[in-house]
């Protein structure tokens, strides 16, 4: 059982410390969800690591960094079923890894190559939401959809805390509870958007507060604790597939990387604070959470890692085997019935491109 | 074939639609209840239910934003943005997504939204009733955008937006809702997006318009009877332009007057100046004039005529051209 604390204020969490807070569990998992679930934090890990290095290679663009905010993703769509829809920020790119897409056509989104461009119906996984919080309003309108035509999927949608100041939060979290949309809103407060702390975002008690104003449940999860995470979001799919509506979810973490590798912290940020946050990252918590239950081995842990590393080292090969795209894409998908002007464009350019 | 008002046009439009295809689906503010505040859905939620004509919060991005999941979702909305200038907040979405997502699935997926409103001055409302937005639209890249300056066209260009696999953004004249009555086509009718129509033959000049413009100048030429012979090009789709009808026109008159109510810096008929000034110079007899509202915003309703585009200052641009 998950120790939800009767102040719904304070955080939800399930995983100890080893020392003055037990752990606790989540029922329903075995040893194979919970092993499943550590093999998805560490993909996540292992992608995050590795784009870092990739951009330091100059082999991928800009990457908007998410270490530490595993336990959040990974939790999150371990409680959907794969007809559910997950419309991620940047924050989550590689969030469709979970759902079996190709390591490279992640990559390739961040190497700016069309490969990287998916189709949303191959996973249920929208495309990946630049501007902040304007894709709210598309996951309720799937969700509130899906619903108009009986089927019982469900839509999460994920931003960060900044996002909760756009007005596109707040038109979609509203939708959402006039439609009675089953859509979960899942805040990864990780405190800081670019250089912004929570605190010049928003003078409310805690962002699970704004989940009152639209007639949803908020809670509040330690976004560190994969378990606390999966439960939270369990709640709130069973709550959007019976019927009841949205719900928001604010989990609770601190980002101790940049925003992204264009990024310089060191201008604004708590150095210390982030080096004592680093101490208590998600996917160590986890481990030791394994080992102390003795579900996980050293050997088996270090399988999974070599294994993500493997995908890893796959996916950036595939990914810069990828054939440079051709002009004609800068016209291709815009429209499904493009103006005919485009021919006459692509030919003229075609030419002048010509050696 | 019925006489028809043009807001008749556009509800005609909707119950055929509606009934039609039932993935089909209206929503904005007041649109259920009371069938929109020009009356616009009248029926439809009595006829097709509250799911299908849907009362949405008062929020213009929301409503636009939601739509888009709804495409994902399989339905095919129609959006009433109530009036021109309260579209504004939906431009978030529309530039950020609506015309870009088909293309970031790589064409995977459509994303057939229509986007309706009514448009334009004229109509002694307050501020912000009065805009003419076009230009923002049809910069958008991704978006196609007609506007109707008759009845049968409001029905037609509406029933072929709601079929488009492409968001279109339809402005309708708000002027003419009530004050135009025109012949409109029984059933299913369309008005296939990209077709211009000449809406008047003549020789010595061509003026053209689109949307409320269109009977402006139609007045003009009539008035400029036995002194000029004037042809009016009614645009109907901005974007994609109907360029051949453009360039044909004025290659046979070899003077053009572009009407646009919207202000005047980079409005659509600077569009079609240029067009104009890349594809037919040789054809052209004197300089493309253009007759449009001010850069500024759109006045208090008392003075509101002398912004508007006249029959006289239309008139006048094609005598200062005629003796160029």
């Amino acid at each position: 059982m998950a120790q939800v604390l009767p102040d719904e204020r304070e955080l939800r969490r399930v995983i100890g410390d080893g020392e003055g807070i037990p752990d606790g569990e989540v029922e329903g998992l075995d040893e194979s969800d919970l092993i499943e679930l550590y093999r998805s934090m560490v993909m996540l890990r292992t992608y995050d690591e590795r784009s870092v290095v990739y951009h330091r290679q100059g082999r991928i663009g800009t990457y908007a960094i998410f270490w530490n905010h595993e336990a959040m993703q990974a939790g999150s769509v371990y409680a959907l079923e794969r007809d559910d829809w997950i419309f991620p920020s940047y924050r989550e790119s590689a969030i469709g890894l979970l759902r079996g897409m190709p390591v490279s056509t992640v990559l390739s989104w961040w190497r700016g190559h069309p490969a990287g461009w998916w189709n949303p119906l191959d996973y249920n996984v929208a495309s990946i939401c630049v501007p902040i919080a304007t894709h709210v309003p598309h996951a309720v309108g799937l969700a509130w959809g899906k619903k108009l035509r009986g089927e019982r999927a469900v839509a999460i949608a994920y931003f960060g805390d900044g996002a909760t100041s756009e007005g596109s939060f707040h038109e979609g979290a509203n939708f959402a509870g006039v439609m009675k949309a089953p859509a979960i809103l899942f805040c990864n407060n990780n405190q800081w958007a670019i250089s912004t702390p929570l605190s010049a975002q928003t003078a409310a008690e805690t962002l699970a507060d704004k989940a009152a104003g639209y007639g949803m449940p908020g809670a509040r999860v330690d976004g560190g604790d994969v378990l606390a995470v999966y439960e939270a979001t369990r709640t709130a799919v069973e709550r959007a597939r019976s019927g009841e509506g949205p719900s928001f979810i604010e989990a609770v973490t601190y980002r101790t990387a940049p925003h992204a590798t264009a990024d310089d912290q060191a201008a604004y940020i708590d150095l210390e604070r982030v080096e004592e946050e680093k101490r208590n990252e998600c996917v160590g918590r986890y481990e030791r959470y394994l080992q102390r239950l003795g579900v996980l081995t050293d050997e088996r842990a270090e399988e999974i890692r070599a294994e993500a590393l493997e995908r890893m080292r796959e996916g950036i090969a595939a990914a810069e085997a990828e054939p440079t795209a051709d002009v004609d894409l800068l016209f291709r998908n815009a429209y499904a019935n493009p103006p005919s002007s485009f021919d006459e464009e692509l030919a003229e350019l075609r030419k002048l491109l010509r050696p | 074939m019925s006489e028809k008002l043009l807001i008749e046009a556009v509800n005609d439009c909707f119950h055929v639609e509606l009934e039609r295809d039932e993935n089909v689906m209206v929503m904005g503010e007041d649109v259920g209840r009371a069938g929109g505040v020009f009356r616009a859905t009248a029926g439809l939620r009595d006829r097709f239910g509250a799911d299908r004509c849907v009362d949405t919060p008062l929020a213009e991005a929301g409503i636009l934003g939601t739509a888009m999941g709804l495409c994902m979702a399989g339905w095919r909305p129609v959006c009433e943005m109530q009036y021109d200038a309260f579209s504004y907040p939906c431009l978030d979405q529309l530039i950020t997504h609506v015309g870009r997502y088909r293309w970031r699935t790589g064409g995977a997926m459509d994303f057939p939204v229509t986007i309706r409103m009514p448009y334009g001055g004229g109509v002694k409302a307050p501020e912000l009733h009065d805009d003419s937005p076009e230009a923002y639209y049809a910069h958008t890249p991704g978006v196609k955008v007609a506007i109707p300056s008759t009845p049968a066209d409001a029905k037609g260009l509406l029933a072929s937006a709601i079929r488009e696999p492409d968001p279109v953004v339809i402005l309708e004249p708000k002027l003419h809702y009530r004050t135009m009555r025109g012949e409109v086509p029984e059933g299913e009718y369309t008005v296939p997006l990209g077709e211009a129509r000449l809406a008047r033959e003549g020789t010595d000049v061509t003026l053209v318009a689109y949307g409320s413009m269109v009977p402006l100048c139609e007045q003009a030429a009539d008035g400029l009877d036995g002194e000029a012979s004037v042809e009016v090009l009614d645009l109907r789709t901005l974007k994609p332009l109907d360029e051949d009808a453009l360039l044909e026109s004025a290659a046979k008159t070899g003077r053009v007057v572009i009407v646009q109510e919207a202000p005047r810096t980079a409005g659509f008929g600077a569009e079609l100046a240029a067009i104009l000034a890349e594809k037919a110079i040789l054809d052209l007899r004197g300089p493309v004039i253009r007759v449009t509202g001010y850069d500024v915003p759109y006045p208090y309703w008392q003075i509101e005529d002398a912004y508007m585009p006249s029959v006289e200052r239309v008139t006048d641009a094609v005598r200062k051209l005629l003796e160029f």
